[in-house]
């Protein structure tokens, strides 16, 4: 590994300071850039240790009603915490369905925003890699891509980002808290990713030296609760990405539809909220049927970006399966399989 | 179920610590950090050494950039194919079957992704590791050879440990003109990678031509001579310390390029060096399992008992050398059949060169019969075990022999009961649980051979009553530390605390290597023998001692037991073990042994291990996630020294069978050659959420002829069976069989539309 400077943050101004210098990287939990710079593919001069910094660890209900948390607050702590189980019970299932014990234990909620996606090309260093640096291509499009993007791709790039969690933060409309040289902003989890553009890798909407600090839950998202929940279809029931994930959170009334959020993950290079399946639910029945149309609606523009058009159908199956699991309500307890197809209970399947 | 000790062989007597359920003896050891590892070592002067990886499967390097990493502060020095010298043996060699032909940067030739091409030398290893970084290769790069679509075809010489690559008996064509129905199961086996916990690794050092070298090693006394012969030092000069494996599955029983070029390292810098390998570096220079395409075709008779039998493989192999895995003789030694054949052919991918995996052969090979046997039991209509009841074989099919023991009968019957096999509906699909899942039962049968190897072992007694017992066997996590120190106490007769055991040390008498599920019958009989060896001449000057009470017992049966010599016929008659050496004013009696299998047995019987596995899992409707809900094995393996070890080495290779048929899955980039999954977030094993509930059931089995003590092996088996069991679980969940392992989503999803359109 590159020799780098590390150097310990007291407080958020002198950690975006300190971060402003070219060539710095925050250090949170450090499960995905550790490895990151094992790998070669992120070389940092300067790592900015953010852990110490006091007061990003809480989580407060703001005075509208919604949920903040501390950027430094740990997937672990969050997934237990008593307010988001009972508002937010999609993001806490989604965070358990996540990565093993162990890293949830070590990964922060800025951390699981900012990483990497996992494709293999962008970690192998004798690959082309546009993502790594613009301009070299991508190998991934001709090679092993089983896994890669069905959405909002380009031949620049055909990653996925690979966040359990941020999927439930897009479908509530979630809002990041940054702080960076320029002051104080917020930015909505949809602009927070940036698709790739032709010549153009995806990333953030973020700027060097910026930080986020908490995440915000919108206090609205609250009434889902009664019906969210996560679903991921994956290749072991446990510590592995997405193959395709969706959250789904239903208000229904008389057997209608009365407000819907849904996101699919796994399929793009950001956490892919489905608008256009979201307006096919509002006001109609909550069947079967209508669950059908939504997923063909969210999928309407998918194509495949090599020899994963079976993510497509599946996409499709997942949100059917996430949609149905909602409107069976969510369940009194977290299941011993958090997000798992096998958690989803007899009605919905 | 609680563990139980094993009825003995009759035809020996061992002692009373065989057959017990104690725990590991190294266990303490191993829980509370003290349990050195190779890597564990940290002589004085120890510089780190890592290795450049090719980033190209076949080529040649023209010219290799090191400016930059010599100038890394902490790099001490460069190898590279210009300055490293020849070594005293031609790494391309083949000097016995266990030799591989490895890459220790004697030439610019780039046979494979991830090839050492040159070793970065420094006094950390965060230096060496960035040195290595910092080496860049200019290429003249070749096309890659992946996949059977791309590799290339070749009529092998042989397969596996020199075994023929085709097989036939009896008139096939002939048996199948007589045939009513016919089933054909081709199926793919990717490659699979053996990624053990512990990652290869080497720490050596020279005090002028001799050579101590801490190294994770299955074979030791291979691995000595074979160490000597690269560097052109007599073997004695070498010792190989090994006292603890993290995992072996084969891939440690040979000497491969990184561990040579670590030594090499260590005499060119005249410094202690240690080389690891970085997980990522376990799908390179240091085997693999082949990838095969098969095609299992049998044909049945009006009654649907089996009449012919052929099983074609074509076996993955690097482009340099020659070992493939022995898929089609999975299939000679199961079923009664009355004609066979099996062949392979070779397939030339830019890979490292596959070796020995966990059941080499077997699993693979059984993964693909055992689906064939349940595709015919469909057309019989019959239920699967009914059915493989029926084609049971009595005699080996391939040669006529009588097994030296079969309670395979026993394992199908315990097996099936323990799992509730009886209520199984015949037809696919009909099974839903609670939630609602699709669920289904499938079975298959184990078998492994029984090997056995000429191993030594020393004994010792002395006259204070205390013991000693020592071969050079190697304990990968199997449990050797403890099982053979059973079957040693035993044969001096001495509590199993009493005994100052030692293995995993060249120094010792070599104990054979810890391969072929062969060990505990190979070397225990070796240790066995040798403290039976002491008894032997205790016994002689007890009973010329007239003042023992043993005097003139000569013609009678004596046994060592708890530290006392006494007479089988009356066991009051006797004295303790001290009392006798002391008399004698004999400081101690030293023993020798070597484990014993009868030639003429050998010639006589088929010696296999059996068992049959049932497997329950759970497949969505509609997303076809699949989960292995539980399996249980019962297996019948002769002799069970250490019952909790062999149930720990049996859920094992169960376990390892759900990452056959479900995750398993060496990814290559068929431009490239380069390795795509290789870490374990990519290359996947299963999670303890993968398997719910194991079960190993032990069936109680006396093989009077397999060798003196009636031993089998229990470390491979557990693959074999459960492989097929679980395709064929998938299958009666869903109604469909997929063409390749892993058993994946997409594919099944591809059939299901495929089956409604």
């Amino acid at each position: 590994m590159k020799t780098f400077d590390y150097q310990r943050a007291e407080s958020v101004e002198t950690a975006v300071k300190a971060a402003s210098e070219p060539g710095s990287v925050f250090y949170a939990g450090g499960t995905n850039l550790l490895d990151l710079m094992k790998a070669g593919v992120r070389q940092p001069d300067r790592l900015i240790d953010i852990t110490r910094i006091e007061g990003l660890d809480r989580i407060e209900t703001g005075k509208d009603g919604s949920l903040r948390i501390g950027a430094m607050v740990r997937n672990s702590d969050m997934a237990r915490h008593p307010t988001l189980l009972a508002e937010y019970p999609a993001v806490a299932e989604a965070l358990l369905a996540g990565a093993s014990a162990q890293l949830r234990n070590a990964a922060t909620v800025g951390g699981n925003l900012m990483q990497q996606t996992r494709c293999s090309y962008f970690y192998d260093r004798h690959s082309a890699c546009n993502l790594r640096e613009m301009g070299q291509g991508c190998d991934a499009l001709d090679g092993e891509n089983g896994k890669h993007a069905v959405l909002g791709w380009t031949k620049t790039c055909i990653a996925v980002h690979p966040s359990d969690f941020c999927v439930p933060l897009a479908a509530l409309g979630a809002e990041v808290e940054v702080t960076g040289p320029d002051g104080h902003r917020r930015l909505t989890i949809d602009d927070l990713y940036t698709l790739p553009g032709e010549g153009q890798a995806p990333g953030t909407a973020l700027r060097d030296g910026d930080l986020i600090t908490a995440l915000i839950l919108p206090s609205g998202g609250k009434r889902f609760a009664a019906r969210a929940r996560y679903m991921k279809l994956r290749d072991r029931t446990s510590y592995a990405f997405a193959i395709v994930s969706a959250a789904a959170m239903l208000q229904i009334g008389d057997g209608r539809i009365k407000d819907a959020r849904l996101a699919l993950g796994g399929v793009a290079a950001k956490p892919w909220r489905a608008t256009k399946a979201e307006a096919v639910l509002n006001g109609a029945e909550a069947s079967e049927a209508s669950y059908r149309k939504a997923a063909d609606a969210a999928l309407a523009d998918a194509a495949p970006s090599g020899d994963n058009a079976h993510k497509i159908e599946l996409a499709k199956r997942i949100l059917i399966r996430a949609l149905k699991s909602a409107a069976a309500g969510t369940p009194p307890k977290m299941p011993a399989l958090p997000g798992s197809v096998f958690a989803a209970g007899k009605e919905a399947r | 179920m609680t563990d139980k000790p094993m009825v003995a062989a009759h035809h020996v007597r061992l002692g009373s610590n065989a057959g017990q359920p104690m725990t590991r003896r190294d266990g303490l050891a191993k829980v509370t950090g003290t349990a050195t590892y190779a890597a564990d070592n940290r002589p004085d002067g120890l510089l780190h050494a890592v290795y450049v990886e090719a980033g190209i499967a076949r080529g040649r390097v023209n010219a290799l950039e090191i400016e930059a990493a010599l100038k890394h502060p902490g790099v001490v020095h460069v190898m590279t194919p210009d300055n490293t010298p020849a070594l005293s043996q031609n790494p391309d060699e083949k000097t016995t079957p266990f030799t591989a032909r490895i890459d220790v940067l004697q030439h610019d030739k780039v046979r494979y992704a991830g090839q050492p091409v040159a070793v970065v030398i420094a006094e950390t290893l965060e230096a060496a590791q960035e040195g290595a970084r910092l080496v860049t290769a200019d290429y003249e790069v070749e096309p890659a050879r992946i996949g059977f679509d791309n590799g290339e075809a070749f009529e092998p010489q042989a397969v596996g440990m020199s075994t023929p690559p085709v097989f036939s008996k009896g008139d096939l064509g002939s048996a199948r003109s007589e045939a009513a129905h016919s089933v054909s199961a081709e199926m793919e086996t990717p490659l699979q990678y053996h990624n053990a916990m512990e990652t290869h690794a080497v720490v050596a050092e020279w005090d002028g031509d001799r050579l101590t070298v801490d190294m994770p090693n299955q074979a030791i006394g291979l691995a000595k001579p074979g160490i000597a012969a690269y560097f052109g030092i007599p073997a004695e000069n070498v010792t190989l310390r090994s006292p603890y494996l993290g995992g072996g599955f084969g891939s440690k029983a040979v000497l491969f390029g990184p561990q040579m070029l670590g030594i090499l390292a260590a005499r060119e810098m005249k410094r202690p060096v240690k080389l690891a390998l970085r997980r990522d570096q376990m799908f390179g220079p240091v085997q693999h399992r082949s990838a095969t395409r098969q095609t299992v075709r049998y044909d049945l008779g009006r009654d649907y008992k089996f009449k012919a039998m052929e099983h074609q493989a074509d076996v993955s192999t690097s482009s340099f050398d020659d070992w493939l895995d022995g898929a089609a003789n999975a299939s000679l030694s199961v079923y009664a059949v009355e004609a066979m054949k099996a062949s392979h052919r070779g397939f030339r991918f830019d890979t490292g060169t596959p070796g020995a995996m966990r059941a080499p052969g077997i699993a693979t090979g059984s993964a693909v019969v055992e689906t064939a046997v349940d595709m015919a039991a469909e057309k019989a209509g019959m239920d699967p075990l009914e059915y493989r009841l029926l084609n049971y074989a009595d005699k080996d099919p391939s040669n006529g022999k009588p097994y030296s023991a079969k309670a395979l009968r026993e394992c199908y019957e315990e097996g099936a009961r323990a799992f509730g096999w009886k209520d199984r509906p015949l037809k696919p699909g009909l099974m839903r649980d609670s939630d609602g899942l699709l669920t289904g039962w499938g079975m298959g049968t184990s078998i492994f051979h029984a090997p056995f190897f000429p191993a030594k072992a020393r004994a010792l007694l002395r006259k204070d009553g205390s013991a000693r017992a020592e071969t050079s066997g190697a304990d990968m996590g199997q449990g050797a530390w403890t099982a053979l120190w059973q079957m040693a106490a035993d044969g001096l007769g001495v509590a199993a605390d009493d005994l100052d055991f030692d293995i995993g040390h060249s120094d010792l008498p070599d104990g054979s290597i810890a391969g072929g599920s062969a060990h505990t019958a190979s070397a225990g009989g070796a240790l066995f023998a040798a403290g039976n060896d002491v008894i032997r001449q205790l016994a002689e000057i007890a009973t010329q001692d007239k003042e023992s009470p043993l005097f003139g017992a000569g013609n009678e049966r004596l046994v060592g037991d708890g530290g006392r010599l006494f007479k089988a016929s009356d066991p009051n008659v006797g004295e303790r073990y001290t009392d006798i050496l002391q008399r004698a004013g004999i400081d101690e009696i030293e023993g020798k042994g070597r484990g014993n299998r009868d030639k003429a047995s050998t010639e006589t019987y088929a010696m296999f291990s059996h068992g049959a596995v049932f497997a329950e899992v759970k497949v969505d409707p509609d997303l076809y996630q699949i989960r292995v809900s539980r399996l249980v094995g019962a297996f019948a393996a002769g002799r069970i020294i250490n019952p909790r070890l062999a149930k720990s080495q049996l859920t094992g290779g169960m376990i390892w069978g759900v990452s056959f048929a479900l995750h398993e899955e060496g990814i290559h980039d068929k431009r490239t050659g380069r390795p795509v999954n290789n870490d374990f977030a990519g290359y996947h094993i299963p999670v303890l959420a993968d398997v719910p509930h194991v079960e190993a059931l032990l069936v109680d089995e006396e093989d009077p002829h397999v060798n003196d003590l009636g031993v089998k092996g229990v470390g491979e088996i557990g693959i074999t069976g459960t492989v097929g069991a679980i395709a064929n679980a998938v299958w009666h969940a869903t109604g469909l069989r997929t063409a390749r392992y892993p058993i994946k989503i997409e594919d099944l999803l591809e059939r299901s539309i495929a089956r409604k359109t």
